[in-house]
């Protein structure tokens, strides 16, 4: 199994007829993605690369029996669609959408967590598990099926690492983007936990950055919890103090969030922490033999 | 966004906080008159929206109409942090009995407000949690049950046990919530408040900062952040749809991508040079987006070579590589360029730059260490 989707997930679509909702829709469907439903208000009746369109979220899972939903609405309307969701019972909410206020992220997630569903993001990529199925923006030509879970808080420098990963032949199992904001549904640490259960994943990569403690309390966490190799990167070295970094949530503030004290966490916790985005393959590579040693022994 | 203290100070004084006299001035004349009209000593009051005034000599203590004369003079003269001071706050000084702490920000790992009040104001707070993080008193906020007046007394008596001077404290807490939501803040904060010797609360400092993801629902909030005070090279980028930060190296970086420039930004420093800029050209970038970029990184003098790292998922690297041609046949560029394309229509992308002056790099690594050795030439 992989963690989060996998072959059977049934996806709607939240903004489907808008310019991203329906470019991104053909890109999960091309992949694989079994996209059954989308919604947008008023647009019932419409289809979108033939899928349905709904008018409510309620109603779309009534249909389509989806149980994973993908937002793709702007951000004055991301909140109220992942509430929507989260009151629809839809149990995983992946939230692309960039922008979205951090007072009503606040309410967002903690009335999310009451409802028991999960959310992915906001200002995700997305999930993808290669092989079986696309829940997001992510170019999935460069991911390769495999074993190393994958857990990051960015874009493009995430696909970066994972083509590496996959042109040195190290597959993927699931890869998740837990998105660039400060306040995001998902920690480092959940998804950590998930992947040390998911018998499918035998190693992790774990792409921190700048700004809050995500990385200092998943360093903790590891030494605790994990048994499985991690290898960190962690970017914004060169990041200057109370300057945001294109990311809402990379922000070195009040002293806190620099990427050396996040690399000094993970040396303490005994995890190797990659230089570049070209070595973490590399880095990787070492570590799984050496615990294919440690198996053989 | 950050706004200025006399406009954070007119947000509490209209929030029922009692703020001490003041008024503002762009010059020394103007400085001395109000002095005179206060008929006490002032403080004069640098208005910038950076933090370390303090430290820059950029407030004083004026005993005179004279005296505050010369100290708006000399503040106005002044640079804090690179920006320069075209206002000053003349603000009436009052005796101090006891200086606290009160503020209210974001705790990212509990994703939930948290209010927080110290009797060790005056000083940077930052300074207290290091080296006696026991005096911070701090109550994390349900998202959900909001600020209760049980938390706010619960607060204000860990300040003080004098019972009015704990019910106005509490009052102010609550005040502060209340702005602090209605803004969308990511950070209220009163450093210090004040008891005066005739037994009075007065905010003598106030510090807003709003998310800048919430300003589309303040647009009577967008007139206050002051375009003057930023880095002109910023604003120009940011309305070109580029999120670009000035930094002091002599790379230019021009990415796709917040975490992917960051990184570029480390290979730089790791090769040996310093960046001269983070940029995010962002994702799906067009032609004229790609020639801004460059447009703008080239506008900082202390660039020597350029760095153009682009990873093609969504952006197609065909549509850079023309948007940088464009440019430098349009900008006759004299600086080296170096290119990465990786991803989507890679080798179209490269075969357009073939008979450019660009440096081609296969990997970021390369890429940054090529950019670093040019710059050095």
């Amino acid at each position: 199994m992989s963690i989060l989707v996998c072959s059977d997930t049934r996806v709607v679509v939240q903004g489907i007829t808008g310019r991203e909702g329906s470019f991104h829709t053909a890109g999960m469907k091309e992949y694989g993605t079994k996209i059954v439903a989308g919604v947008t208000p008023g647009r019932e009746g419409e289809r979108v690369d033939g899928i349905p369109v709904y008018n409510t979220v309620k109603k779309a899972r009534q249909e389509s029996a989806a149980n994973t939903s993908v937002i793709y609405v702007p951000h004055q309307f991301a909140p109220d669609a992942i509430l929507e969701a989260a009151d629809a019972g839809v149990e995983l909410i992946v939230c692309i959408t960039e922008g979205i206020s951090t007072l009503d992220m606040i309410k967002v997630c903690c009335y999310v967590s009451i409802r028991g569903s999960r959310l992915i993001g906001p200002n995700s990529p997305g999930v993808i598990s290669p092989g079986k199925t696309k829940v997001g923006i992510m170019p999935g030509a460069i991911h390769k099926e495999g074993s190393v879970g994958v857990v990051s808080r960015s874009g493009t420098l995430t696909y970066e690492v994972v083509q590496n990963l996959s042109m040195s032949d190290l597959g993927q199992s699931t890869c998740v983007g837990i998105g660039g904001d400060s306040i995001i549904g998902s920690s480092f640490v959940d998804i950590l936990s998930l992947f040390e259960e998911d018998s499918e994943t035998q190693a992790i990569v774990l792409i921190g950055e700048i700004g809050g403690r995500d990385e200092e309390e998943a360093a903790a966490f590891i030494r605790e919890k994990v048994t499985k190799p991690v290898v960190a990167l962690v970017a914004g070295r060169c990041a200057p103090r109370e300057k945001r970094m294109g990311h809402a949530g990379a922000i070195i503030s009040g002293g806190e969030g620099t990427a050396d004290h996040k690399i000094k966490a993970f040396e303490e916790a005994s995890i190797s922490v990659a230089e570049s985005p070209g070595n973490v393959a590399q880095i990787l590579r070492a570590e799984l033999e050496q615990e294919g040693d440690r198996q053989n022994l | 966004m950050r706004i200025y203290e006399y406009q954070a100070h007119e947000v509490f004084s209209s929030h029922g906080i009692p703020t001490p006299q003041m008024e503002l001035t762009r010059t020394a004349r103007g400085a001395e008159e109000i002095a005179k009209r206060f008929a006490r000593p002032v403080a004069v009051k640098a208005q910038v929206l950076v933090g370390g005034r303090g430290r820059a000599g950029a407030v004083k203590i004026a005993q005179s109409p004279d005296e505050t004369h010369e100290a708006a003079s000399r503040i106005l003269s002044l640079h804090v942090k690179g920006e320069r001071v075209r206002e000053v706050l003349v603000q009436e000084a009052l005796q101090i009995k006891e200086e606290y702490y009160l503020g209210i920000t974001v705790d990212r790992s509990h994703r939930c407000p948290v209010v927080m009040a110290s009797p060790s104001g005056g000083v940077e707070i930052e300074e207290v949690a290091k080296l006696t993080p026991q005096r911070i008193f701090k109550k994390l906020i349900h998202p959900l049950v909001g600020f209760q007046n049980y938390q706010a007394r619960l607060l204000a008596f860990s300040l003080s046990r004098n019972k009015e001077r704990a019910t106005g404290i509490a009052d102010i807490l609550t005040s502060l919530f209340r702005i602090f939501e209605e803004l969308d803040c990511s950070l209220a904060e009163i450093n210090p408040l004040v008891i005066t010797e005739d037994e009075k609360l007065c905010a003598l400092d106030a510090k807003i900062v709003i998310d800048d993801n919430a300003l589309y629902r303040h647009p009577e909030l967008s007139s206050l952040g002051n375009i003057e005070a930023e880095d002109p090279l910023e604003v120009k980028a940011r309305q070109r749809g580029l999120s670009y930060v000035r930094l002091d190296g002599e790379i230019g970086c021009i990415v796709n991508g917040a975490g992917l420039a960051m990184a570029t930004m480390d290979l730089v420093k790791r090769y040996g040079s310093e960046p001269a800029n983070f940029l995010d050209i962002g994702g799906g970038a067009s032609k004229d987006r790609v020639s801004s970029a460059l447009d703008i990184v080239l506008s900082d003098r202390k660039v020597k070579a350029i760095l153009v790292n682009i990873f093609g998922g969504i952006t197609r690297c065909d549509v850079v590589a023309d948007g940088l041609k464009e440019a430098i046949t349009r900008m006759k560029l004299n600086l080296p360029l170096v290119i990465r394309l990786s991803g989507t229509n890679e080798d179209e992308g490269r075969a357009r730059l073939a008979h450019t002056k660009a440096i081609l790099a296969g990997s970021m690594d390369e890429a940054a260490r090529i950019a670093v050795r040019e710059a050095k030439k």
